[in-house]
């Protein structure tokens, strides 16, 4: 029998998102956070440049142009009553984050200090504006770090090491989670009112990608299998500067501080494609002209990379052809730059303060994933219908905030904002709901038998080679250029794993820590959202944001101004919903 | 290249006592260490277990003994640690029970950072505009590098004197104090003190610097450990 917990409100992840909704929850109803990671290994804790918020320490700026960039920046995909909320409330969070003690970098005045990053802009000059709020480039660390230090002070309830396998969801209603605490392999089963699910992205389908080895999108991929839908799976952002054949970010900071790209002809060739902003266009502009330099020849030394250059003498070079007055030294990179420069040094061994570090698109982000309205309620179906008990917020949330391109910074806006907004409604939630009844005997057995099946089948597939060949064939076939001949083919490949994936066989039978077990099962939920992903990304013919279609190279609102909605109940389904459209009509995209 | 791994393994499901196994493989010189092991993991045996998750350097989940010295898996790599045809001993980290092949119970680990109040207190009200505490670029500058922390237990688990004594607070406990107390925010160095000055806090520590040779984030490790020892000496925070 697995063992049994009764709590008001579960919260599923311990990154920001996770714990920021834990902060809240717990001061208004019995807790749990249940986690496969200790908290502070959460991917949130790499986030490295900054979190933006209108607050006008450095120069005048207002949420508006917050949230007319993020729009811009989405690709007009984003619904912009959320975009509204989350640019309006960011202010707030950032201020209550300082008031919880993160330690953000300072202004001469003592202010939170902020600098430039890729798209963030003043409106009436269409120049960069500095809204970024950081610490050093650990900001997400510091996030992390503060997050994780206000749960001990307010001694909320943590599962660590406890993976959940399945959702309790029932006519519409979750009741709570089932999960396999690590250390012994046992199943618990975590009954609740409210369930909040706070797990990240899931970019480990790709081989180079920023992302951890734990992000592996066990929650989507659950929401699937419990006959429910996610949401604009095929916008997933490439980041132009991960770190060559290793994916490690470098973050946009660096161009916010100055930085910018050379093809082999050592020319700043983004001041030749978007004049205005130049280096600091958005993530999905510049990784598509990054391979477009490839593809014409002009990587370095012509092969499938470039270089983003930040020595300081070359900055200020550009800060003055740019007619910045700003200079800075090799000190100042140090101090604003300390991370990305040290991981140029170990995983490159270059120094970027005196040469320049080779750099290739990295797959980043999930825009797409758990549809939820504003409140962080889980959505049912294309109407807006609500899972009841059922919440998400984060990167595992598409409410849809980013639309087809995520701005960065605002994936951590986006977790401190609704993290904190799902973690009061769920309270609200559950002081008003009364526990559902569940079958206490039977209801780990679902999520008992997808392990089971994998720990006692007696295959001859390694789970490591076909996670190899998915990731191979993602980063071919799904990447920042798509056809719909390269998705068909990447289809028929995932159908072919998924088939060899029912044939494998794991070494480690055993109970405690077996995390060839997990690793296989985690896999196969990589399996199940590459194919919702390749079969979205084929049903959009139009090229938007993150997702670039070079059979339907441009926009195309007429037909695809509206989110899909995928569902894989033994095929795979997709529907749509209309984009919420508010303040801001769709326009060509410049800059 | 090729290389040979040779890793500390245990089982509690199947083996008595933790045993010694190689394992050759063709890596790359620039590889991480922890793509060799999960190269093993996923080509050759998937019972050896190791807990990772960024591979950067960030998540501080892979702290692993590595040929007898502490460090990240995932920021060492393969060139630094090893000659073509050389052999890498790894072995869990020392000083918290194994629990299976590289992972420890990290349990005693976080049961000392929470011993140290590591969280900001200042019962001050907050600014009636509504907006940021300030604090002068030098007040934020004093504390910057142990704000640098990710708790990987590198630097607690290199110390002799947390070997020979669990019950030590331990290099990273005292850094998450030191973190607080050097913060011009902060109003309870006072508590924080009180608890380093136990039998098990600070004073244990011998200045060996093994902790701040282990540091994978480049902390100065022993000098924050020294800096709160002279608050205590002195009863000034500055």
């Amino acid at each position: 029998m697995p063992q049994y917990h009764q709590f008001d409100a579960l919260i599923v992840g311990a990154g920001g998102a996770g714990l920021m909704a834990a902060l809240h929850a717990s001061k208004r109803c019995k807790t749990a956070v249940i986690s496969k990671l200790y908290p502070t290994r959460s991917h949130t804790g790499t986030a490295q440049g900054g979190i933006s918020a209108a607050l006008g320490n450095l120069e005048e700026d207002k949420w508006e142009w917050h949230a007319y960039d993020t729009i811009k920046g989405g690709d007009f995909l984003n619904d912009q009553d959320a975009v509204d909320i989350m640019c309006r409330e960011a202010i707030d969070a950032v201020i209550d984050l300082e008031h919880m003690g993160l330690p953000f970098d300072r202004t001469p005045e003592g202010k939170i200090s902020q600098r430039r990053f890729g798209g963030h802009t003043n409106n009436d000059t269409h120049k960069a504006v500095m809204r970024a709020c950081h610490a050093a480039d650990r900001t997400g660390h510091m996030i992390l770090q503060t997050l994780y230090q206000n749960c001990i002070k307010q001694n909320v309830t943590f599962f660590d090491e406890f993976q959940v396998v399945d959702l309790m969801v029932e006519a519409g209603k979750c009741n709570g989670v089932v999960a396999v605490e690590l250390k012994t392999g046992e199943h618990h089963v975590f009954h609740s009112k409210g369930t909040l699910l706070a797990t990240g992205g899931f970019g480990k389908m790709w081989k180079v990608t920023s992302n951890a080895h734990s992000l592996t999108g066990d929650m989507p991929a659950t929401i699937l299998r419990r006959g429910l839908p996610l949401e604009d799976m095929e916008f997933f952002q490439f980041h132009p500067t991960g770190v060559y054949k290793l994916g490690i970010l470098l973050s946009e900071a660096a161009r916010g501080e100055g930085a910018v790209f050379l093809n082999d002809k050592g020319e700043r060739f983004m001041a030749r494609y978007m004049p205005t902003l130049k280096d600091l266009a958005p993530r999905d502009i510049c990784s598509r002209y990054i391979f477009q330099e490839i593809r014409e020849g002009r990587g370095i030394n012509g092969k499938d990379y470039v270089y983003l250059d930040f020595r300081p003498e070359e900055i200020n070079k550009h800060l003055e052809e740019d007619g910045n007055p700003k200079r800075i030294d090799a000190h100042y990179l140090e101090t604003k730059l300390p991370d990305i420069i040290e991981f140029a040094r170990v995983y490159q061994g270059v120094d970027p303060i005196k040469e320049p570090v080779p750099i290739q698109p990295t797959a980043h982000y999930a825009m797409g994933g758990i549809p939820t309205n504003n409140d962080a309620e889980v959505l049912a179906d294309e109407t807006g219908r609500v899972i009841e008990g059922l919440y998400a917020a984060g990167e595992v949330a598409c409410v849809s905030v980013h639309g087809a391109n995520r701005l960065g910074t605002n994936s951590l806006v986006d977790l401190v904002v609704f993290g904190k907004r799902g973690g009061i409604k769920m309270a609200d939630y559950v002081n008003g709901a009364s526990l559902r009844e569940i079958n206490k005997g039977d209801a780990h057995k679902a999520g008992e038998a997808q392990l089971e099946r994998i720990r006692n089948n007696n295959g001859t597939e390694r789970p490591g080679a076909i996670r190899k060949e998915l990731q191979k064939m993602m980063d071919a076939d799904v990447g920042v250029y798509r056809t719909g001949t390269g998705l068909e083919e990447a289809i028929d490949k995932i159908k072919e794993l998924q088939a060899r994936f029912a044939k494998i066989k794991i070494d480690d039978k055993g109970f405690k820590w077996n995390t060839d077990l997990t690793e296989a099962w985690e896999l196969g939920c990589l399996l199940d959202l590459a194919e919702v992903t390749a079969f979205s990304a084929l049903w959009r013919c139009e090229s938007r944001g993150g997702h670039f279609r070079e059979d339907f190279p441009t926009r195309d609102d007429m037909n695809f101004l509206k989110h899909s909605i995928v569902w894989k109940n033994g095929k795979v389904e997709i529907k749509d919903k209309p984009v919420r459209i508010t303040r801001i009509q769709p326009q060509e995209r410049k800059y | 290249m090729k290389i040979t791994l040779k890793l500390k393994r245990f089982n509690p499901e199947t083996d008595k006592k933790p045993y010694w196994k190689e394992y050759s493989l063709e890596v790359d010189p620039t590889d991480r260490v922890l793509d060799a092991l999960q190269e093993i993991k996923w080509s050759q045996d998937g019972t050896l277990t190791l807990r990772r998750s960024c591979a950067h350097g960030i998540c501080g989940s892979d702290a692993m003994r590595i040929n007898g010295r502490n460090m990240l898996a995932c920021k060492a790599l393969i060139q630094d640690v090893s000659e073509e045809g050389g052999t890498i001993t790894i072995e869990p980290i020392l000083g918290l029970p194994v629990m299976k092949d590289m992972v420890v119970d990290m349990e005693p680990f976080f049961a000392h950072y929470r011993e140290v109040m590591p969280y900001l207190v200042n019962n001050d009200p907050l600014p009636t505009n509504g907006r940021e505490r300030l604090q002068s670029v030098a007040d934020r500058e004093r504390f910057d590098d142990t704000t640098k922390c990710i708790l990987c237990a590198a630097c607690t688990t290199s110390c002799p004197s947390f070997w020979a004594r669990g019950e030590y607070v331990g290099p990273a406990a005292i850094v998450q104090a030191h973190r607080f107390i050097f913060d011009s925010r902060d109003q309870a160095a006072q508590e924080r003190l009180e608890v380093l000055s136990e039998p098990d806090g600070v004073w244990r520590c011998r200045t060996v610097f093994n902790c701040t040779e282990a540091c994978p984030r480049g902390i100065q490790v022993t000098k924050a450990i020294g800096e709160v020892k002279d608050a205590l000496r002195t009863g000034v925070i500055e």
